[in-house]
């Protein structure tokens, strides 16, 4: 195994007396798809605002390739290469589909004040950049014909697919979803695993939560589960499905015994 | 001049300057709230601007280039030492902080000679007029334009629309804060320069909370869908009360109430549209 693009260790995080995110340690391998699944509440979107640096993590490190990233705000992550998008949705609702994805452009775009003011030095090259890298990125997702558009009045799914476009813009190093497929119809699913797994195919990392199980399976190389903010398993997809400590977390104790029995 | 235009401007000379000063302040405005900020400090930077000017005019006789040079930093210094320590604050929190800043400078004129106490400073020469107040307002607005359509105006944007989204993508929140709130102070202090120069009088109750509350009137009446919005919520709200003139006591009373009306049923102001972000059209040629 090459040496991983993300690295977890020992993070934790209290909110007063609740700790959300008890000591989980992991890796995510570069190139690979890792998930990260656990019932409700489990802690999935409070690690995901730990990595992206939204929340400050009580102890414990995190590591982005080489460089440890703890104490940087959420947008030098973003610049370092750190990209995400959000459960419940989060573009730019008033700019159209291709401002949103040039504004995911930002830490790569150089105009300085003088280019800007004066159109010279540049500039017009480097919008045209940014509108080309946005067309690209929507031709990716499917949103291409809709780039004029405000992106407030897309529906669900197209919004969703926005978000990963706006995230891909900037050609980072980790990908990072939060629950990709919720709310999608089976073919819209279908259709955004293709997509996920084209990404794979061009070899970007990426770390996904979902609660969608035949999704998660299909399209991870590896699984962490986190049940009440405790890494509780890990490993292949398959290992992962027949995990006791696994079923156990998903239908109860009661259930899980049965199922042994039956078996 | 055609001998008409002589009669208006003699006229209407005061308000043909308020308006464009006026229109300044409200660009001043317009760089806090395009970037999701609230400050009601913009009538303490006018205040600044305006007593810089005033006693390096006065006292040490500075070429009035120069003083306007002045009057935009030492506003824009305020709003470093201001804006540092409450960057992390955001909304209603920098607004509260800025107010405060107002208060403090406004009692700060009443109780210092130097500033002329509560009666202010007078006899200040009249140095600006139409050419330097619209001169300054043409060259805010060229720029304000050029700046929304660029890599900065979208990450304004995206930071008013979702701050917590625009900093996920990389946006340097402290650094457009800070850098906002700079720059608004510095127009706004350029405002209150030109308007003690061409008005020759300045006090302090004409920099109060009052004054920070019609300057953010201006700006949420005329929509920050585009610099212009401002500019012109600052004209309607200029011209309004001379248009109601007839009404005599009542005018306050109808211009409250058509502020209040437009705000109900225009909540993204009289110009809502929308200003694009790209300079380079999207589907456009080229590839």
């Amino acid at each position: 195994m090459s040496a991983p693009m993300l690295s977890i260790a020992a993070l934790s995080v209290r909110f007063g007396g609740l700790v959300a995110v008890d000591d989980v340690t992991f890796d995510v391998a570069a190139g690979s798809t890792h998930g990260l699944i656990g019932p409700n509440g489990a802690g999935k979107t409070t690690m995901f605002n730990l990595i992206s640096g939204l929340t400050p993590p009580t102890s414990g490190a995190i590591r982005l390739a080489d460089r440890e990233i703890n104490d940087l705000p959420s947008w030098k992550r973003a610049a370092l290469g750190l990209s995400r998008t959000f459960q419940n949705i989060r573009v730019f609702p008033e700019m159209t589909l291709a401002e949103n994805v040039a504004t995911g452009l930002h830490p790569s775009l150089v105009q300085g004040f003088p280019a800007i003011l004066t159109r010279l030095g540049g500039f017009a090259a480097s919008e045209r950049r940014a509108r080309d890298i946005a067309m690209e990125q929507l031709e990716f997702v499917g949103l291409a014909a809709k780039a004029r558009q405000r992106a407030g009045d897309l529906p669900y799914g197209d919004q969703r697919r926005l978000e990963i476009a706006r995230a891909l813009a900037n050609q980072p190093r980790l990908l990072m979803l939060d629950e990709p497929a919720a709310g999608m119809n089976p073919s819209e699913k279908l259709e955004l695993l293709g997509l996920l797994e084209r990404l794979k195919g061009r070899g970007l990392t990426m770390l996904v939560v979902e609660h969608d199980m035949k999704f998660v399976m299909r399209l991870c190389d590896r699984i962490s589960v986190i049940n009440f903010g405790r890494k509780i398993a890990e490993g292949a997809p398959a290992e992962v499905r027949a995990n006791a400590d696994v079923i156990e977390a998903y239908l109860g104790a009661k259930v899980a015994r049965g199922l042994e029995k039956g078996a | 001049m055609p001998a008409f235009l002589d009669d208006f401007l003699f006229t209407y000379e005061s308000l043909v300057h308020s308006l464009g000063v006026n229109g300044l302040l409200a660009l001043s405005m317009y760089v806090v709230l395009a970037m999701g900020q609230l400050s009601l400090g913009q009538a303490a930077f006018m205040g600044i601007g305006a007593y810089t000017s005033a006693l390096l005019t006065l006292n040490v006789g500075a070429p009035f280039p120069l003083v306007l040079v002045a009057v935009m930093i030492t506003p824009a210094l305020g709003a470093l030492i201001i804006g540092a320590p409450t960057l992390r604050l955001s909304g209603v929190y920098l607004a509260l902080a800025t107010i405060g800043v107002g208060e403090m400078l406004r009692l700060l004129y009443i109780n210092t000679p130097l500033f002329g106490g509560a009666l202010g400073l007078s006899g200040i020469p009249r140095l600006a007029g139409i050419i330097w107040i619209y001169g300054c307002l043409a060259v805010g607005l060229i720029v304000f334009v050029f700046v929304a359509r660029s890599r900065v105006g979208r990450a304004m944007e995206a930071m008013r629309e979702d701050e917590l989204a625009a900093g996920a993508i990389g946006v340097n929140l402290p650094r457009y804060k800070l850098g906002g709130l700079v720059v608004s102070a510095a127009i706004a202090g350029l405002a209150g320069a030109l308007d003690a120069h061409v008005s020759s009088f300045i006090s302090p109750a004409a920099y109060g909370f009052d004054a920070a509350v019609t300057i953010l009137s201006f700006a949420l009446l005329g929509g920050i869908g585009s610099p212009f919005g401002p500019v012109l919520g600052a004209i309607i709200l200029t011209l309004l009360p001379e248009a109601l003139r007839p009404l005599q006591d009542f005018r306050l009373v109808v211009n409250g109430l058509i502020i209040v009306l437009a705000v109900l049923f225009m909540p993204r102001g009289l110009l809502a549209w929308r200003m694009g972000r790209l300079a380079a059209r999207p589907g456009g040629a080229s590839r």
